[in-house]
């Protein structure tokens, strides 16, 4: 079944997303803390030597010199691995960048547990947490290779922060895709008992989920809730109305992600039993991709047993 | 005396007035730090810079960038005497709604960047000097930092990289009035040899009084002739310069004045006026 689907890094559509802009916009410059390679910056400063600038191993100074740049009218793509870009230029992000409101594009690689033998200190799990909260950014995690393309293209259109989160792995291809409209969710197949919302490579694992509960008799809806911030209320709420119980799947902490921006709004709008099928306030290892993925109850096979659970109850 | 150094002495005094002013009124805000920025910011927004207040977003403007944030009142003061703004507003400083907010934001004609949170200044002026050998601008970057403020890690990573990408066209400033908020900074944690720290770090490195106009003016030009490298004013400055008690008083970092304080202040930046306009001698 492998052999019939398209596997691809979502940094390498990146990269050569930045190439396209960057043919097209004189005033794209992109930055990079040492990881160009990984994140696959480098494509861009190949092209563009004089509008990519290495920062080395500094974080910090990376990202606010982005702010500077941006002030002087340049949209500038700040890449480095989700950990150190988050936590550690958090201060600059929240008070140089995004209390400015500036067009800084921080697309994040290496987010979340598929990180995989790097272990605990390079798997981001708290990242769409610590951002979401700071006003005025935008954050969206793609479900694969083509929507990676399509949030790039969308924080370069739309003024203002951004954080677009990617992983390391290559991840499959999502056939039942519909298109990208930012702030917008998307329902990618219809069933009337439940529904399953999520983001990442986890819209991959919750079609997988529904196929099999189907088999068992239990009908399910999938969503992508690819744009976190700001989050698709409408559609949330919908979803809620419709269905006996919602089912959150993210590569986050249960606390802070999707998860809870689902639970913030259906609590003001909509109040309804929502499950979390995500990292349970742990810290990461090291493993293959797929035993972590397992280890940590993200499984296609893990979404089954906590929709069955939960109706059952 | 040179008719140029006396006007920009006049100057420095009335923001000096100023900063006492705005300060007392609002209740709160750091008198200490502004007073011994005020020959820098007045020789910068009066002389060396290259701007226009009827157009604060000349693209080829010189940019200036105040890292350590708290000392805005200087800033504020100089803007409004500039014309960036009516001087009314400075009397709304820290006030609900107000376009001076406790530190530098964008809301404020002449303030390109926020700032507040310290050491990030001169990695958004290595972005502006960056952006300027981009766009093949000819703008210069000024950016102004605190001694306490430089004991952030950020402020080196920032040095290491303006030196790395030769940005002469960057020009930094430390106010070096020796006192931070828990008291002297060379107890609270040294900086020295400071000189050394800079050149180690690859910048061009001009040691000044920073309360003496001539030398800062000659100061800033040296700077401008330093090509392949930034260059790092080092300017030894009084906290709370102007005032008598607040002269070296660590008290007045982070305090306003009373009313009677406010009152004795303004008396003595008063006669130092006075002496201006009629004396032509230095003192």
């Amino acid at each position: 079944m492998k052999n019939s689907e398209e596997y691809l890094y979502t940094r390498d559509i990146y990269g050569e997303t930045l190439i396209e802009l960057g043919k097209k916009d004189p005033d794209i410059v992109v930055l990079d803390a040492d990881l160009s390679s990984s994140t696959r910056t480098a494509k861009f400063g190949k092209v563009f030597p004089e509008r990519f600038f290495n920062f080395g191993v500094a974080e910090q100074n990376m990202f606010a010199t982005a702010a500077g740049l941006a002030s002087c009218g340049k949209t500038v793509f700040v890449s480095t691995f989700a950990m150190f870009a988050t936590t550690r230029a958090l201060d600059q992000i929240r008070n140089t960048i995004c209390y400015n409101d500036f067009n800084v594009k921080i697309v994040a690689t290496h987010a979340g547990i598929t990180v995989g033998e790097d272990g605990s200190s390079h798997q981001a799990l708290e990242d769409i947490g610590v951002l979401r909260c700071i006003p005025n950014i935008k954050i969206v995690v793609p479900c694969d290779a083509w929507e990676a393309k399509e949030a790039v293209l969308a924080a370069y259109n739309i003024k203002g922060p951004f954080y677009v989160r990617l992983g390391r792995a290559r991840v499959p291809t999502v056939k039942e895709k519909k298109k990208f409209v930012f702030g917008k969710g998307y329902i990618l197949q219809e069933g009337k008992d439940i529904a399953i919302l999520a983001c990442g490579i986890m819209v991959y694992f919750s079609l997988k989920a529904a196929q099999i509960l189907r088999k068992k008799g239990i009908e399910v809806t999938v969503v992508n809730l690819h744009t976190i911030k700001p989050l698709d209320e409408e559609l949330v709420v919908e979803m809620a109305k419709k269905h006996k119980a919602l089912f959150v799947c993210e590569e986050h902490q249960v606390i802070g992600g999707l998860y809870s921006a689902v639970c913030e709004v259906l609590a003001a709008h909509y109040p309804k039993k929502v499950m979390s099928i995500a990292v349970k306030n742990r810290f990461g290892q090291s493993g293959t991709p797929s035993e972590l993925l397992k280890e940590y109850g993200l499984t296609p096979e893990d979404i089954v047993n906590r929709v069955e659970e939960t109706l059952q109850d | 005396m040179n008719q140029k150094i006396k006007e920009l002495k006049k100057i420095a005094n009335k923001i000096r007035k100023l900063i006492i002013q705005m300060i007392s009124r609002a209740g709160s805000g750091h008198p200490g730090g502004s007073l011994s920025s005020t020959e820098i910011i007045t020789c910068l927004f009066f002389e060396v810079m290259r701007h226009n207040p009827k157009d604060p977003h000349w693209p080829d403007r010189d940019r200036f960038h105040l890292s350590k944030g708290h000392t805005c009142p200087a800033l504020y003061a100089a803007l409004a005497l500039c014309g960036y703004f009516p001087k009314e507003e400075l009397w709304t400083l820290r006030k609900l709604g107000s376009i001076l907010q406790g530190h530098p934001d964008r809301r404020t004609p002449g303030v390109d960047v926020a700032s507040g949170s310290l050491g990030q200044g001169l990695s958004v002026a290595v972005g502006m000097a960056l952006a300027a050998r981009l766009d093949k601008k000819d703008y210069r970057v000024y950016c102004l930092m605190g001694d306490g403020e430089i004991q952030e890690g950020n402020i080196w990573e920032a040095a290491m990289s303006a030196a790395h990408f030769k940005l002469d066209n960057l020009c930094g400033i430390v106010d070096y009035n020796r006192f931070q908020i828990d008291g002297r900074v060379e107890e609270v944690m040294n900086l020295e040899p400071l000189v050394n720290k800079w050149e180690a770090f690859g910048w061009h490195v001009i040691s000044c009084d920073g309360h003496n106009i001539e030398e800062l003016l000659e100061a800033f030009d040296e700077a401008k002739s330093i090509k392949q490298k930034p260059t790092v004013i080092i300017a030894h400055t009084v906290k709370g310069k102007g005032v008598s008690f607040m002269e070296h008083v660590v008290d007045f970092h982070g305090r306003a004045p009373n009313e009677e304080e406010t009152k004795i202040a303004l008396e003595e930046l008063e006669k130092i006026g006075k002496l201006l306009e009629e004396k032509d001698e230095e003192f």
